[in-house]
């Protein structure tokens, strides 16, 4: 039984030549983001923003003009209508604004179950109200808020304070772009979104405390190599574990969105964004953070 | 690192067969009970399986109203029973405020309200404490409820609120319903299986205040439309939208029925709702009927007439039907209602979502298929970059996914949509442990180590970074489970468990296989 080692055994990549790039570029990224942020807004879907969402399955011979025709005379506000996945699933997206009671929003669901009558299933159906949604926005705020400092928290206890600014500045690095880019895009941002985000803090964490590992064990090993080799050498052998577990954790999210149905895509995709942002990150941004804040060099006085 | 003794082994290996004993009904069926094996099947959440969750609230605004307004008629009476006179009595946020026109009566007035203030008993000094903050500049009264003691008023409108959808739910028929408080006036409701929750709504957002009133017949009803109307009387519409005449007072309340029972009526085989009343409300309606024998009464549900017949003979059994025009259902509807009593407040639905069971099983498979594929994908990958080590890992990955499966049927956390994506993402990312002992290993082996000490080296350098890595993971998901609520909180369940069961494969099991294979070949060269 033979392996295959996609990586050589003696990698010596100067990744830390193209810093200042990777700097630009993700400055940049980051730049952008918030334009789009500001500018562009993130596409709240109705867990954050209230209102009804109805799934149905239509009829073949049922086609969206029609079915847009037929709701647009029930005066029940500002509609959106879209296919989702394939041709016959339709998204019925309502408005929160004119009526803001879910109690109102009820009647809405009732109004198009009678108007579209027997040629459509209705297969899901979600109202959420004005106060609910609300709630949840500053629910996932604080989530988010909350990981990154028991994150910053953890580093600074198992590794020094510098890793950790290292560390927090590569995770909201890769949490911004990754909100940048659904923003740019103009993908639905719901609550598994924010699950994505956090599951993203996770993932990146991970991969950074790896490299930080060997820097970190390096620096008890060769006292008198200068901080830029050692972290080029930490990076280079860290960086087969880094690739194989990107490419496992790809495999298993593409195989989640091609196969796992309409309503994971949004978060795969997060999942997937983040995963690639994730890997560059603790490459090329967290290893060269540790490069320009004075590290302890001997570690035998602790 | 590698020596594992004789009780060791055992013990992993009957804790593995005892995790993988757990996941089993999922995979079989067995015909029969067999005593000690385990039944608990994987707990679906309602994106899987189909239903209904509502989010309702207690309308606290009404609950202080009401209270403002026995406080109100408290205060009147007592004033009125000492002879202070008074002015400008009116309702207030959160209490009353009155002016004491005699700026002698003051100090006598302040002792009056002060004698309303029933107090309620504090559980942990013991005594009673003070539920109205009386304040007065001059002759303005204010008179408020202390925060603490609308808390608590809110908190048993809540409990009995709770109480009464139970009642109201179990006469739906429905199976396993759940019913739990949230926060502090919330209560969250799940219901599977159910695909169109309007009736449920129906059954919820009525409060269900049941009495019997007089008609007022001293006045025409089109006089009452016209402004006309007495002043011990109000006109209430039945559900035709037909207004009638009818007395505020209450002759009996519902709060004093024992029992209603759907039914059919005898003689016109409409369905109808029998109730019968307390013996105290028995009473009540048989001297009521007795004293208006001839005029019409009115039955009123939450400012609705459901029907007005007229007394043809005094009830005296305390018992009684009501015809409002019912259908089946609704006759049945109606008697679960009455039977489960009025809630304290109404309910306003906040937040409900509902998933058809046709879509709940499309998902089922779709999550199924894509974690399937994704397994074997990284399978594959695995066996291709390490071999034979690539081969034990597998057999540990595979071992992990069995094990989540067990530990969430024993725990029976939910398993929702996001859920199987937080299953699916651990195989991925499981494999993170045995990628970090491998490539460990190989670096050993590279400097020149023999086999063995090569893959000692590897675990014992490697375990610290495993645990660094895998407890930011973790940090992660535990904040999940904390925050999030449904769906999202299946999520991070699945992923928690997973970084811990991986965690577990990935040095325990696969290096007791390597530990094995290395101890027995005593291999020259390592396969990695």
């Amino acid at each position: 039984m033979s392996s295959i080692r996609w990586i050589k055994k003696d990698l010596k990549i100067n990744f830390l030549r193209v810093k200042n790039i990777a700097t630009i570029v993700s400055i940049l990224a980051i730049i952008s983001s918030l334009f789009f942020l500001v500018y562009k807004n993130l596409n709240f879907g109705i867990d954050f923003k209230g209102g009804t969402l109805i799934e149905i399955k239509k009829d073949e011979n049922l086609s969206i003009a029609e079915i847009r025709n037929q709701l647009s005379e029930l005066n029940i506000g500002d509609i959106q209508i879209q296919t989702f996945g394939s041709d016959d699933i339709i998204l019925i997206r309502i408005e929160n604004s004119t009526n803001l009671d879910a109690n109102a929003d009820m009647s809405s669901i009732e109004l198009i179950r009678s108007s579209l009558g027997n040629d459509v299933i209705i297969q899901r159906t979600e109202i959420v109200g004005p106060k609910v949604s609300s709630e949840l926005i500053q629910k996932g705020i604080i989530a988010i808020i909350i990981a990154v400092f028991l994150m910053l928290f953890y580093i600074w206890i198992r590794f020094e304070w510098q890793f950790s600014i290292g560390a927090v500045t590569a995770l909201i690095h890769d949490v911004m772009i990754t909100m940048g880019i659904f923003s740019f895009l103009q993908i639905e941002f719901n609550l598994s979104i924010i699950a994505a985000l956090l599951t993203i803090i996770g993932y990146s964490m991970n991969d950074t405390v790896v490299v930080y590992d060997r820097i970190r064990e390096n620096l008890r090993k060769y006292k008198q190599m200068n901080i830029f080799d050692l972290i080029n050498q930490s990076l280079n052998e860290t960086m087969s574990r880094t690739l194989l577990t990107s490419v496992t954790t790809l495999l298993a999210l593409f195989s989640l969105y091609f196969l796992g149905g309409e309503v994971l895509k949004g978060f795969t995709l997060a999942m997937i964004i983040g995963v690639f942002i994730g890997t560059y990150s603790s490459v090329f941004i967290a290893s060269q953070i540790i490069l320009y804040l004075n590290v302890k060099r001997d570690w035998s006085k602790n | 690192m590698l020596y594992f003794s004789l009780t060791k082994k055992i013990l992993i290996t009957v804790f593995c067969a005892l995790l993988g004993l757990l996941a089993l009904p999922n995979f079989v069926e067995l015909d029969k009970e067999v005593p000690l094996l385990p039944k608990n099947t994987l707990n679906l959440g309602l994106d899987l399986r189909g239903g209904s969750y509502l989010l309702l609230e207690v309308d606290t605004e009404t609950i202080k109203k009401e209270k403002g307004e026995f406080l109100l008629d408290d205060i009147r009476s007592a004033l009125r029973k000492n002879r202070i006179k008074y002015s400008n009595l009116k309702l207030i946020n959160d209490g009353v405020s009155l002016i004491i026109i005699n700026e002698e009566q003051i100090s006598e007035a302040k002792n009056i309200i002060n004698s309303v203030d029933q107090g309620g008993s504090n559980l942990f000094l013991n005594q009673s404490v003070s539920e109205l903050n009386i304040t007065n500049s001059e002759n303005i009264f204010n008179v408020t409820f202390t925060e603490d003691a609308l808390r608590s008023k809110y908190r048993s409108a809540v409990n009995q609120s709770i109480e009464i959808v139970r009642r109201r739910i179990d006469g739906l028929g429905v199976t396993e319903p759940s019913i739990q408080r949230q926060g502090n006036n919330r209560i969250l409701l799940e219901v599977p299986g159910l695909d169109d929750p309007k009736r449920l709504k129906d059954l919820l957002g009525q409060t269900a205040k049941l009495n019997f009133r007089m008609v007022d017949t001293s006045t025409s009803v089109s006089d009452a439309l016209r402004g006309k109307i007495p002043p011990r009387s109000e006109v209430i519409y039945d559900k035709d939208s037909i207004p009638w005449l009818v007395n505020k007072k209450i002759l009996v309340s519902g709060e004093r029925l024992a029992d209603a029972q759907a039914s059919f009526d005898q003689m016109t085989n409409t369905p109808v709702v029998n109730f019968r009343f307390d013996v105290a409300g028995g009473k009540s309606f048989a001297r009521a009927t007795s004293e208006n024998v001839g005029r019409p009464f009115a039955i009123v549900l939450d400012d609705q007439v459901i029907s007005a017949p007229t007394i043809r003979q005094p009830i005296l059994g305390g018992s009684g039907q009501i015809e409002g025009g019912f259908t089946v259902e609704s006759a049945n509807d109606l008697a679960v209602l009455l039977r489960a009593g009025a809630l304290p407040a109404p309910l306003n639905i906040l937040e409900e979502r509902t998933i058809g069971p046709g879509l709940g099983a499309d998902s089922i498979n779709s999550g199924t298929i894509a974690t399937i594929i994704g397994m074997l994908l990284v399978l594959a990958f695995i066996f291709l970059s390490y071999g034979r080590f690539g081969l034990y890992a597998n057999i540990a990955l595979t071992l992990n996914l069995v094990f989540i499966v067990g530990v969430l049927s024993l725990i029976q956390a939910t398993l929702t949509l996001p859920g199987i994506a937080g299953i699916v993402l651990t195989i991925g990312m499981a494999v993170d442990a045995n990628v970090i002992i491998f490539e460990r290993i190989r670096e050993e082996y590279d400097s020149g180590k023999t086999p063995f000490s090569a893959v000692e080296a590897g675990y014992s350098r490697a375990l610290r970074t495993i645990l660094d890595a895998n407890i930011t993971t973790l940090i992660a998901s535990l904040i999940l489970i904390f925050l999030g609520t449904g769906p999202v909180k299946g999520f991070a369940v699945t992923l928690s468990i997973g970084v811990i069961t991986s965690f577990f494969t990935a040095f325990v099991i696969t290096r007791l296989i390597v530990a094995n294979w290395l101890l027995k070949r005593k291999p020259e060269e390592l396969p990695i």
